[in-house]
């Protein structure tokens, strides 16, 4: 049932499209029920990455605080920049410890967020599933949830929590055309060979409800630059490459010298 | 916990972590019947099925109505055809011996093993190899010894392997079968007809088998690599072979794509394999691990990072991947990068790679030096006279880079430059540049000073 038709290269359909024309992959696909048919063009020199953070805060419930429930934990994913993600990611599932009751947790909406109870640390499984014109396929990350800080020094506070967040970003190699159509203004995500557009509204008009720079966790999230390490490189980098220039003259100073005689007046 | 509290000590984080597999809740409920502590011996757990079936501990009083003797009583067996007599004990209730056979007699089971007459074996039997006298031996073997082949493979006067044995058996069995069968079809499902044995590959099985038991190690470690060496060969071949034809891969489902990948599957798992394409070579690494990379619907950064690293690293030893990582260390980079965005990315993947040019390049100079060395230790008469210009150059990138060569190589660089400065090169700060010089032997103070 199901059709392929190439194309390739530049194609006379696409003239009433915008002046860059990636390469396409025109693909039809029919399913079984017959009333779906869905038209992915596939993009595929366009990359689309949606850089986001996922990881714990855990607050120490004090006097609150039972054998059993010493820790108040939210485990999360969110947008890097706190922008929404709700238009690129369809819900997100927690897998937790088998103790805790129900331990996968489905989340259907942003903020994707789940807070829990506990007194003990393991590792959760969180599932990434797309829309269906982002990506059939789930991604899984995996993070270890903490509760208690890496210095012992003091005693713990119910005020300060202890986050560990991981910087990461989804990397989409060839999108299909209708996602890359309604994400390319979208503030979360990050579309090489467009031009730069900063502050454009998304295109959810409750643009609010889903990033999360009102949660009141957000005090809490760490600001990944990406500059900081960008500079490290790069004075690594020099550091290598004047290092290699010098070996590459000493080995060329010593290929010049014969290894035999070393009578004056050789040839070096 | 609860102790470490009321003494005001910090909590211990590791002991909680260990602890993080034991279900918080299962300690809560306990159950009524028995303490706490034989609980919690069980582990916290109930025990899946009880150890003595309770009910079995209560028959004592079942029987007190009853007046229970124990006899030494004459049984008989008919499992035997000889009679014997033979005596047991028996349990005897009220005066009444238990009625029935052995109990053991059931157990007597043997294989129906077929008779032939004689015209039976002129007319479907004969065969070139075998004599009648020794089909004949053959079949009272099988019925005396239960099919067990071995052992009648071991009583056949003449010596006939066992698959032969077997073979004999099987295929006189099926032609009984077939002929005293009205029809063929009722005999079909009979399991000697569904699934004829076959010789030739028992035969085979057999040595095969025994090939593979007596593998030693190194053989076993072989075949391990050359399966995984092979594997990867087929991978690297698909992505290739898939990334070329861009639109038939990316979709999984239509037909006409499967049956494209399956011819694949079976033109790349062809047996021989190219020693040439056991990729070393981090080029052809790349483009497979590019490749793959797109394949994939969504990947995430760290993983792509990760397999460009791979393959970047695929020619270099574990050593010398130790090697690039202390590098890295020594130079403040994170092995991982914290802040994986594409450029982070891209950058850390050209760093490792010039590391990897770096070391490689140290170990030709060691060579080189190793080879030279050897030749200028004979010399000491000669005064080469080295051109002044070059090596004032090289003396100069010397110490400007001295602080960091420190930190990199370690001591190791140190000695290095030790040895190339040493006798028969002159040319440096103390000693006056462009003169032909006896060559005197420098000592460590000497350059620690240079260096410093």
């Amino acid at each position: 049932m199901a059709e392929i038709v190439e194309i390739d290269g530049q194609s006379e359909r696409n003239t009433n499209e915008s002046t860059l024309k990636p390469q396409r992959i025109k693909i039809t696909r029919g399913s079984d029920d017959g009333d779906k048919k869905i038209l992915q063009t596939r993009l595929k020199d366009v990359e689309i990455g949606v850089p986001i953070v996922y990881g714990t805060i855990a607050f120490w419930l004090g006097r609150k605080a039972s054998e059993t429930q010493s820790h108040r934990w939210t485990v999360y994913v969110r947008g890097a920049t706190n922008e929404d993600i709700g238009a690129v990611i369809k819900r997100v599932v927690f897998q937790l410890h088998p103790s805790f009751e129900n331990p996968v947790r489905v989340v259907e909406s942003p903020p994707f967020e789940l807070s829990e109870c506990g007194w003990g640390e393991f590792e959760i499984a969180i599932s990434l599933f797309f829309h269906n014109d982002v990506c059939d396929k789930q991604l899984d990350l995996y993070h270890h949830l903490k509760l208690y800080a890496e210095d012992e020094s003091g005693p713990q506070s119910t005020k300060r929590p202890v986050v560990v967040e991981t910087y990461n970003e989804i990397v989409f190699p060839d999108p299909s055309e209708s996602f890359y159509a309604r994400i390319q203004k979208h503030p979360a995500v990050i579309v090489p060979r467009l031009p730069v557009m900063l502050n454009l509204a998304t295109e959810d008009p409750n643009g609010k409800k889903g990033d999360s720079k009102d949660n009141p966790l957000s005090q809490w999230f760490i600001n990944f630059s990406e500059a900081d390490e960008l500079l490290k490189l790069a004075a690594a980098r020099q550091q290598v490459q004047a290092h290699i220039i010098k070996l590459r003259r000493q080995l060329s100073v010593i290929d010049g010298l014969p290894l035999q005689s070393w009578k004056p007046g050789s040839n070096y | 916990m609860d102790a470490k509290d009321i003494l005001g000590l910090p909590k211990n984080t590791l002991s909680m972590q260990e602890k993080k597999s034991k279900p918080p809740k299962e300690s809560q409920r306990k159950p009524d019947g028995i303490s706490r502590e034989v609980y919690a011996l069980t582990g916290g757990l109930a025990p899946l099925m009880p150890a003595i079936d309770a009910n079995h501990l209560r028959r004592k009083v079942q029987t007190e109505n009853e007046k229970i003797t124990w006899q030494w009583l004459p049984f008989s067996n008919s499992a035997r055809k000889d009679n014997l007599q033979l005596y047991h004990w028996v349990r005897v209730v009220n005066s009444v011996p238990p009625t029935g056979d052995y109990s053991f007699a059931k157990y007597n089971k043997s294989v129906d093993v077929i008779k032939y007459t004689d015209e039976e074996y002129e007319k479907h039997l004969t065969d070139n190899t075998w004599t009648k006298e020794e089909t004949d031996q053959l079949f009272d073997l099988c019925e005396r010894f239960d099919l067990r082949f071995v052992l009648i493979a071991d009583r056949f006067p003449s010596s006939k392997t066992v698959e032969e044995l077997k073979d004999r058996y099987y295929s006189v069995s099926r032609a009984i079968l077939t002929a005293r069968a009205s029809s063929p079809g009722e005999v079909s499902g009979h399991p000697l007809l569904k699934e004829p044995y076959n010789v030739s590959q028992e035969t085979e099985r057999k040595r095969a088998l025994s090939l593979l038991l007596s593998h030693t190690k190194q053989q076993e470690r072989k075949d391990v690599e050359v399966i995984a060496h092979a594997k990867r060969i087929t991978e690297a071949r698909k992505a290739i072979k898939a990334s070329q034809e861009p639109p038939v891969p990316a979709l999984s489902e239509s037909e006409p794509v499967n049956a494209d990948k399956d011819d694949l599957t079976a033109d790349t798992t062809a047996p021989c394999i190219n020693p040439q394409f056991l990729s070393a070579n981090p080029v052809s690494e790349t483009a497979t691990a590019v490749a793959s990379l797109h394949m994939l619907r969504v990947y995430l950064r760290t993983y792509a990072l990760d397999q460009m690293v791979q393959a970047v690293s695929s020619s270099a030893g574990l050593r010398t991947i130790k090697r690039v990582e202390q590098t890295l260390q020594d130079l403040g980079v994170n092995l991982k990068p914290k802040v994986p965005t594409k450029a982070v990315c891209a950058e850390h993947l050209e760093l490792r790679k010039e590391i990897l040019t770096l070391l490689n390049l140290q170990k030709q100079l060691q060579y080189k030096e190793a080879e030279g060395s050897s030749f200028r230790d004979s010399s000491y008469a000669e005064t080469p006279g080295t051109p002044p210009k070059q090596s004032q150059r090289a003396a100069d990138l010397d110490r400007t880079f001295t602080p960091e060569s420190l930190q990199i190589g370690g001591e190791r660089f140190v000695k290095r430059e030790q040895k190339r400065k040493g006798p028969g090169r002159s040319s440096d700060a103390p000693s006056s540049p462009a003169q032909s010089k006896r060559p005197r032997k420098y000592n460590a103070s000497d350059l620690l000073n240079i260096y410093m």
